[in-house]
């Protein structure tokens, strides 16, 4: 019996939890190297954090490749992995997507077990160690390169990570962007970011460095207005986290192609 | 050389019920509650250390007795409920198997060990209109022994708890407002044998499941919340 009084797992995390009483389900991606040829997965691209007046909010177009292919025009990057925090992957999708999921599950066992959430700082660490398990996977092409934001409510501000894969982690003081159209996202934010900027100013960077990106890069997935399909765009403040709907998107985008237009005819 | 004496199993059974028994009642009482909006917890205690506690999405736990042996069942609970909804979705995390699982550990726990815990524990889980078959509360006891009860309405839990039932079962009715349904169950825990005549808002514990909250339906109310739906 894996439930009983005296013996089992006693700590608070979810991971070491399935690793010590149900190691066959964690997930292990570590066999999926065939030798000769990779398996062909499905790729995430340009997803990107930036800091703002109120807290933070994190980006990514919808956008999933397989080699030359598209394997999902509306595959969602962005994820709320609790009421305070957010993740945006890049990389191999599926074990990035089990990623924020497991994070997600994380987060809330130890707020259950230990009657308080954890720091944000502290989440942010419980990501590195994911990335970190995850590296013998990403040493064989399954890369997962995430971003993690999230409103602090000790120090009222909202702050931005970055990882590499073998899960160091550097805090950004303004924004960052990973993915493959990561460059142009960018530099595009470098020129039009501001300190403290209100909400649809920096929506309007974000929304423009995301129009560039998807400009330069192929595997980037711009606005597809004949489908109707927005970047996913989420915000992390004291009072939450909020979607921005597709309207406010689709408005902010439609002024950014209005004033290029209107550059390229004069 | 010495002899163990032969204990017939009856009444060892009765030694280890009466030892249960005796252990629950010195501790305070605690009430679960349907109200029109899902289910609420109170419960007497001025502490930091919480009688109730998040299981999952709709499902909440409360014990009575022995802290550190509730606390220990509640973190099963949490980890029970979080490897299901993992391996398999979160609507399929339900009160009923969690009420099951504690009443097999307890059970166990009263058969096998010389002490048996001294506890005594609700599961409820509050429905979900949005899924087809969820709809409806449930509340699930388990007492020291592993005996289960399922049942509608109301339960208290709890030391010398005649009073505190008799009063639930008078003035208890289906569909209470929050407010109404709160100043009953403080009004029953102030009846209680060893309770408190005049229950302030900061030596309550009160815990809600919330029906038409999105997700995670569980919420716990501090003192000034609560002293707003009193109207103390």
């Amino acid at each position: 019996m894996r439930f009983g009084f005296r013996d089992g797992y006693q700590g608070s995390s979810f991971a070491e939890l399935l690793e010590s009483q149900f190691p066959h389900l964690r997930p292990d991606l570590s066999g999926l190297y065939t030798g000769e040829r990779q398996v062909p997965t499905s790729h995430g691209t340009t997803v990107m954090g930036v800091r703002f007046a109120d807290g933070v909010i994190v980006a990514g177009d919808r956008l999933a490749t397989m080699d030359y292919r598209v394997a999902s025009r509306d595959i969602q990057k962005v994820y709320a992995t609790d009421g305070y925090s957010l993740m945006a992957i890049a990389g191999a999708a599926g074990p990035a997507i089990e990623m924020a999921r497991l994070l997600g599950i994380q987060f809330e066992h130890y707020e259950k077990i230990e009657g308080e959430p954890l720091e944000l700082e502290g989440k942010a660490n419980v990501l590195s160690g994911l990335i970190r398990q995850n590296l013998p996977a990403a040493m064989q092409g399954l890369v997962v390169v995430p971003i993690f934001a999230g409103y602090d409510r000790r120090r009222r501000l909202g702050r931005v990570w970055k990882y590499e894969i073998t899960g160091g982690r550097y805090e950004e003081k303004d924004f960052d962007s990973t993915g493959s159209g990561s460059l142009f996202a960018r530099e595009s934010l470098k020129k039009s970011y501001r300190e403290n900027a209100p909400r649809p100013e920096a929506l309007r960077s974000i929304i423009e460095a995301l129009t560039d990106a998807a400009d330069e890069d192929r595997g980037t997935g711009g606005v597809d207005t004949l489908r109707g399909l927005y970047p996913t765009i989420k915000i992390a403040t004291e009072s939450g986290i909020e979607d921005v709907p597709d309207e406010e998107t689709a408005s902010i985008y439609e002024q950014v192609i209005e004033a290029r237009r209107a550059r390229s005819q004069s | 050389m010495s002899f163990p004496f032969y204990v017939s199993p009856e009444q060892m059974t009765q030694d280890k019920a009466e030892f249960a028994r005796k252990g629950i009642a010195r501790g305070k009482s605690l009430v679960t509650l349907e109200f029109d909006g899902g289910i609420a917890m109170v419960a007497e205690n001025p502490l930091n250390l919480s009688k109730i506690g998040e299981i999952y999405d709709r499902i909440s736990f409360a014990g009575v007795g022995k802290y550190s042996e509730f606390d220990r069942l509640r973190k099963m609970g949490v980890q029970y409920a979080d490897v299901e909804g993992f391996r398999f979705s979160r609507e399929d995390v339900r009160g009923k198997a969690l009420a099951n699982l504690f009443s097999q550990v307890i059970g166990d726990e009263f058969n096998r060990s010389i002490k048996p815990l001294e506890v005594e524990i609700v599961v409820a889980e509050v429905g979900d209109p949005q899924f087809v078959g969820h709809e409806k509360n449930a509340i699930y006891k388990v007492q020291f022994d592993g005996a289960i009860m399922d049942l509608q309405g109301y339960c208290v839990i709890g030391g010398s708890v005649e009073n505190l039932q008799s009063h639930m079962e008078r003035n208890f009715r289906a569909d209470l407002p929050l407010g109404d349904a709160l100043r009953l169950g403080r009004e029953a825990l102030q009846r209680a044998e060893n309770g408190n005549p005049d229950l302030p808002p900061e030596s309550l514990e009160v815990c809600l499941l919330e029906r038409e909250r999105r997700g995670r339906k569980f919420r716990r109310l501090s003192a000034d919340e609560l002293r707003g739906i009193l109207g103390l």
